[in-house]
């Protein structure tokens, strides 16, 4: 399912003294099947843009192409239910939205709410706390007993039985240490690369972006400030440190080593494993 | 949602009514509340407006501004004048609807009564618009404090307060979050029947509680560590100053009693 | 620099209701200005180990001592005064209404006066950098902001040590280089000595000792450099490793010379180019 963002606007607490501009002229487009990344500082407006993916913000100029469904500005907009499952979105620090007793019954949540029967619900939630890495006797334990990585686990599972088309991921992985991160990092892929499922991750972090995206949606100050791949955009180091990001540690690196080299590798490496390659390779042509 | 509402807001700025005392504007407020009462004439309901209105001019707070933030308790206001116009069976029949009969001083009160209950709400509005919510805890802990003598427990009470106040908008932001991310995962909060809504809500308070439990909890544990052990040889920093405008004030207001003693039916 | 200010004698701590042990015979020194990284995995018993040095636990069996006291009941006070605290989560720890409240928490706790208050408010604030933020309320403050008037608040009270108990894990990168940056200022202009618990390698690589936990014992101990010599070992303890040294590991894995792993990414290029390249 693709979605596209056309000149989109909006403010918080619009028409009170405490008004504040949050985005304003974003356009961009999500392709179907694609892992998009969406990086800024915060305060950079990309969780406004995130909020619109499923209209839980709606927009207060532009258009919003979701499917075939388009939201636009100054419309009321009636049965967003169908958007919501099929955009589903896990919050920054998930965890934080487990409320029912067993952790079967949190992941039935959605899926119940978008009319999936019960009997159905369980058997998508075994599958969801299966795909998340989880045993599956966790499914009659208490959120609340969990370890906080496991509580991660089992709030991302919650979105997922929804099966939705489009996975949007707010920093999935703050908080957790290097191993869990990569881990939860790597079944994102995995469900993009088999289940053709859109992802976008909205983050930080240059390195995931380098490393799994598609394609790259940089904010600023609640502007697109650039689009591109990541061999595009982190080519052009100089447009990311202008609006003051960083670039990936590898992008760095290989700079570092091409001042020795006094020319350029052929490519932008965007992995550590992909840059150490490049250097081997290169070992073995010079020597 | 919960941007419209301006009660308990404050907003910044460098008026007179901002600059007043805390203790001066909250004693004020708890006059006010009183010799409103004594207005029961049009001479002193124009006299308690006409007064409200320099407050407001003399705080710098936009009236449409006040006005706008009265919406959530207009329907209260209107009730209010509802029953009475009904309900008071004094002077001249002015209308009468099957069994409703509309009396003059059914009117009158009506208008009296809504006119007393907006100029409350615009005077304390006032008060914490434009008082930082901090300033009007220490007054309240200044004003009590010689309860402290009858074992009140008046400095926990206020530093309660405090961090209540502190942590209104954390806690506000964390229900605006929790309420997105249930509604992502297809929870209604806005339609179905009222029982409906009552269930809708548990996803939201369950981890609303378990959220503000853990803060209460480590709150609790960097106060310790920053060596709170109770009110017993603590210091203050905010050290509130009466001004001679806080006296001219209450000297103003005393003038305004007396006016609306004398003037009253 | 060998002024021992905590000294920890075979500690074990248990906690109620658990079997196994959070700290088990745990032993170590901390000397007087080195900034000491203390990494390992989440329940490798770091923020037990946090949470005793600021007297919200007690030793189930050996001692504590802290800036020449025991720590017991009835030292836990004066311990406090020497040892401030920053912890994980930015608001949790934030009392204040606005910014020079919460500074002068502590101060008031402490019964501290009130002209000598205003001043070390200030004073505090302005060795973190947040002297325009006085009147600020916390919500309107990012979370690195937050985190450096949690600093101001522990520095303002005159403390020795500084502990931080992963003080930057829910931070944005930005928010960490603010705080890393605060501390590093104050561990070299002003002498205070830091102690900061973390799962963030690229931090304990900015320390002048690390130590490092693993199942409540003390698995090893060093200076960065030789700590990041362990790769994989580190890896299998549930950490990470800085960036260079990860690059070095996999340019040696593609058959490159390098005489050890770096984590100066200078010096890996250096290196690099020198064994491999030169001709």
């Amino acid at each position: 399912m693709d979605i596209k963002l056309q000149d989109v606007e909006y403010r918080y607490a619009a028409g009170t003294p405490f008004e504040r501009p949050a985005i304003a002229d974003v356009s961009f487009h999500i392709p179907s099947g694609q892992y998009v990344a969406i990086i800024g500082h915060t305060g950079s407006g990309k969780s406004t843009v995130l909020q619109h993916l499923n209209v839980l913000l709606k927009p207060l100029k532009g258009e919003i192409e979701i499917g075939s469904r388009t939201i636009a500005a100054g419309r009321k907009e009636k049965n967003l239910k169908e958007i919501r499952r099929r955009v589903g979105i896990v919050f920054q620090f998930p965890e934080h939205q487990l409320f029912e007793e067993t952790v079967e019954k949190d992941i039935c949540f959605g899926p119940m709410n978008f009319g999936v029967t019960e009997n159905d619900a369980k058997k998508r939630a075994l599958e969801a706390v299966r795909l998340v890495g989880l045993p599956e006797d966790i499914l009659k334990k208490s959120p609340f007993d969990l370890s906080g990585g496991q509580m991660r686990r089992v709030a991302i599972a919650g979105v997922l039985a929804m099966k939705p088309d489009v996975l949007v991921l707010d920093e999935p992985t703050a908080g957790l240490d290097p191993r869990g991160r990569q881990d939860i990092m790597n079944m994102f892929t995995g469900l993009q690369k088999t289940n053709g499922l859109t992802c976008v991750l909205v983050t930080h972090s240059m390195e995931d972006a380098a490393r799994y995206a598609d394609k790259i949606v940089i904010m600023h100050k609640g502007r697109v400030h650039r689009t591109g791949t990541p061999r595009d955009i982190f080519r052009d180091a100089d447009s990311l440190t202008s609006v003051g990001l960083d670039i990936p540690e590898t992008v760095r690196f290989q700079q570092l080593f091409e001042k020795r080299l006094g020319r350029p590798l052929e490519k932008v490496c965007l992995t550590p494993e992909e840059l150490a390659a490049e250097i081997g390779k290169l070992r073995g042509e010079i020597s | 949602m919960m941007e419209k509402i301006i009660f308990g807001r404050y907003l910044p700025s460098d008026s007179v009514v901002h600059q007043m005392d805390p203790r001066a504007k909250l004693l004020f407020i708890f006059i006010f509340v009183g010799i409103v009462f004594l207005a029961n004439n049009v001479v002193t309901y124009a006299l308690l407006g006409a007064f409200t209105f320099l407050i407001v001019f003399l705080s710098k707070v936009k009236l449409r501004f006040l006005i706008g933030g009265l919406k959530p308790v207009l329907l209260l206001v209107l009730f209010t004048f509802f029953l009475h116009v009904f309900f008071t069976k004094e002077g001249d029949v002015l209308t009468q609807f099957g069994f409703l009969t509309i009396y003059k001083g059914g009117v009158i009160k009506g208008i009296f009564i809504s006119l007393r209950f907006l100029l409350l709400i615009f005077v304390t509005s006032l008060l914490t618009l434009t008082t930082p919510p901090i300033s009007v805890t220490d007054g309240i802990e200044s004003l009590f404090g010689p309860l402290k003598k009858i074992k009140v427990p008046v400095h926990e009470l206020a530093l309660m307060m405090s961090i209540s106040l502190r942590f209104i908008p954390t806690l506000l932001d964390e229900t605006d979050k929790i309420m997105k991310a249930q509604m992502a995962r297809g929870a209604d909060f806005s339609s179905g029947s009222i029982s409906d809504r009552v269930k809708a809500i548990i996803p939201l308070l369950i981890p609303l509680f378990v959220s503000a439990f853990k803060r209460a909890e480590e709150l609790a544990v960097a106060m310790e560590a920053r060596g709170y052990k109770g009110g017993e040889g603590r210091t203050k920093y905010r050290i509130l100053r009466w001004s001679m405008r806080d006296t001219m004030a209450m000297l103003f207001l005393v003038v305004l009693s007396a006016a609306l003693f004398i003037l009253r039916s | 620099m060998n002024t021992i200010v905590i000294s920890i004698k075979g500690v074990s701590y248990q906690y109620p209701e658990q079997e196994s042990l959070a700290l088990n015979n745990v032993s170590l020194d901390v000397y007087k200005g080195e900034w000491l990284a203390i990494v390992g995995h989440n329940g490798s018993g770091k923020s037990t180990l946090a949470k005793m040095l600021n007297g919200l636990h007690y030793p189930s069996k050996g001692t504590v001592m802290i800036g020449g006291y025991a720590l017991n009941e009835e030292n836990v006070w004066s311990i406090r005064e020497k040892l401030g605290m920053v912890f994980q989560n930015p608001d949790n720890q934030f009392v204040g209404t606005t910014v020079q409240d919460d500074v002068a928490f502590g101060l008031e706790n402490n019964g501290v006066e009130h002209g000598v208050m205003q001043e070390r408010v200030f004073a505090s604030l302005e060795k973190v950098g947040m002297t325009a933020f006085l009147n600020q309320e916390p919500h309107h403050l990012s979370g690195g902001q937050k985190q450096r008037v949690a600093i101001a608040g522990v520095i303002a009270l005159r403390p020795d040590i500084i502990l931080l108990d992963e003080a930057t894990s829910m931070l944005d990168p930005l928010g960490r280089e603010e705080v890393m940056n605060t501390v590093r200022e104050l561990n070299e202009k002003e002498g205070l000595t830091v102690i900061s618990i973390t799962h963030d390698l690229e931090e304990a690589a900015k320390a002048d000792r690390v130590i490092v936990l693993n199942e409540g014992r003390l698995y090893t101990e060093g200076t960065p450099q030789s700590i990041f010599q362990l790769d994989r070992e580190l890896l299998n303890l549930g950490l990470g490793v800085p960036f260079a040294v990860q690059m070095s590991q996999l340019l040696a894995d593609a058959g490159l010379q390098l005489s050890q792993r770096h984590f100066n990414e200078e010096e890996l290029v250096s290196e690099l180019w020198t064994l491999n390249f030169k001709m």
